[in-house]
């Protein structure tokens, strides 16, 4: 047990402690490592409340996939540090209202928060103690929450449609193979025998 | 619960030997050394010749669209652990479930191979 709240407090710690750094770090690319870092934390705090399946998805998609995302959107964006820090002072004072706003309306809302009766017995144990963590969620999730499930897939079909229609451009420029050119091709459309009389040559 | 934890009990050891021995080796390798710092061991190497320009170079937008669509299919993969664990218990509705979720995806997969998105050039 001890070694549990240990291990919570370690991977708490770290987590902010990266999370800090992913806002103050001068160079993104080491934001972009803090990230991850916070990543595999918060993938450390999932196993410790029993929701294995989600940490490894936590790892295998945000550190493996999200976070080199990142790092090409760093890469792409040819940030100059000197430029980004002039403006900073000139927009402190529209950040700092932002940030006011919003903080008055996270204390508006965590004021009037009201917990449901019931919420508290069913969040103690939300993984029952026959099952795994996975086989809970696949019993559940394909079946009782089959709209939210579509839904998802939906939603990644939107993404990929999206990501295509932003970025991709043919190319006139560019020469690729066309195999069923290539086969189409025939002997007689390309060559042609010239009978040539010796001396009359050009 | 607690038998969980305890499964990931070596993981956790794993973890802590691995930040210990990295603190090590770099505090090693500041005590021990004799340190003679010098301006030119830390400049940029590149085959014996001065670098011709900074490493971060744009990228081309290519890069991005593969990326992206690796995400979505490596989320598509990933509903299907829990889907097949549990498949014995959530029976045929389950498994047409997930078809018409793999196949909404299939739209999507044939729309990128037609428009050529996956192509090199």
């Amino acid at each position: 047990m001890i070694v549990q709240a240990l291990a919570f407090y370690a991977f708490a710690a770290v987590a902010i402690a990266s999370g800090v750094m992913v806002i103050s770090a001068r160079n993104p690319v080491h934001s972009v490592l803090f990230l991850i870092l916070a990543f595999f934390s918060a993938a450390g705090l999932f196993v410790l409340l029993g929701a294995e399946f989600l940490a490894m998805i936590l790892v295998i998609v945000y550190v493996g996939a999200v976070a080199v995302l990142f790092l090409f959107v760093v890469m792409m964006l040819d940030i100059n540090f000197v430029e980004l820090r002039q403006g900073f002072l000139q927009y402190l004072p529209v950040g700092a209202l932002v940030g006011l706003i919003l903080l008055a309306e996270l204390i508006l809302m965590f004021g009037a928060w009201v917990v449901a009766p019931g919420a508290p017995q069913a969040a103690v144990a939300p993984t029952p103690s026959t099952l795994s963590n996975t086989a809970a969620l696949g019993t559940l999730l394909y079946t009782h929450y089959v709209y939210a499930f579509q839904t998802a897939g939906a939603v990644l079909l939107v993404a990929m449609i999206g990501a295509i229609v932003l970025t991709h451009r043919t190319r006139p420029d560019s020469r690729r193979q066309r195999i069923a050119r290539q086969v189409a091709r025939r002997r007689e459309d390309t060559l042609e025998i010239v009978k040539v009389r010796p001396g009359e040559g050009a | 619960m607690d038998s969980l934890l305890r499964e990931y009990l070596p993981i956790l050891i794993f973890i802590g030997v691995a930040f210990g021995l990295s603190v090590v080796i770099v505090l090693a390798s500041f005590i021990l050394v004799r340190q003679r710092p010098d301006s030119e061991k830390l400049s940029p190497y590149e085959c014996g010749f001065p670098p011709f320009s900074d490493a971060r170079a744009k990228f081309d937008v290519r890069f991005y669209l593969v990326s992206l669509l690796f995400i979505i299919f490596d989320l598509e993969v990933a509903f299907l652990f829990p889907w097949a664990v549990a498949l014995g218990k959530i029976g045929v509705f389950g498994f047409w479930s997930m078809m018409v979720f793999l196949g909404v995806l299939t739209v999507g997969f044939i729309y990128e191979w037609k428009t050529g998105a996956l192509e090199w050039e």
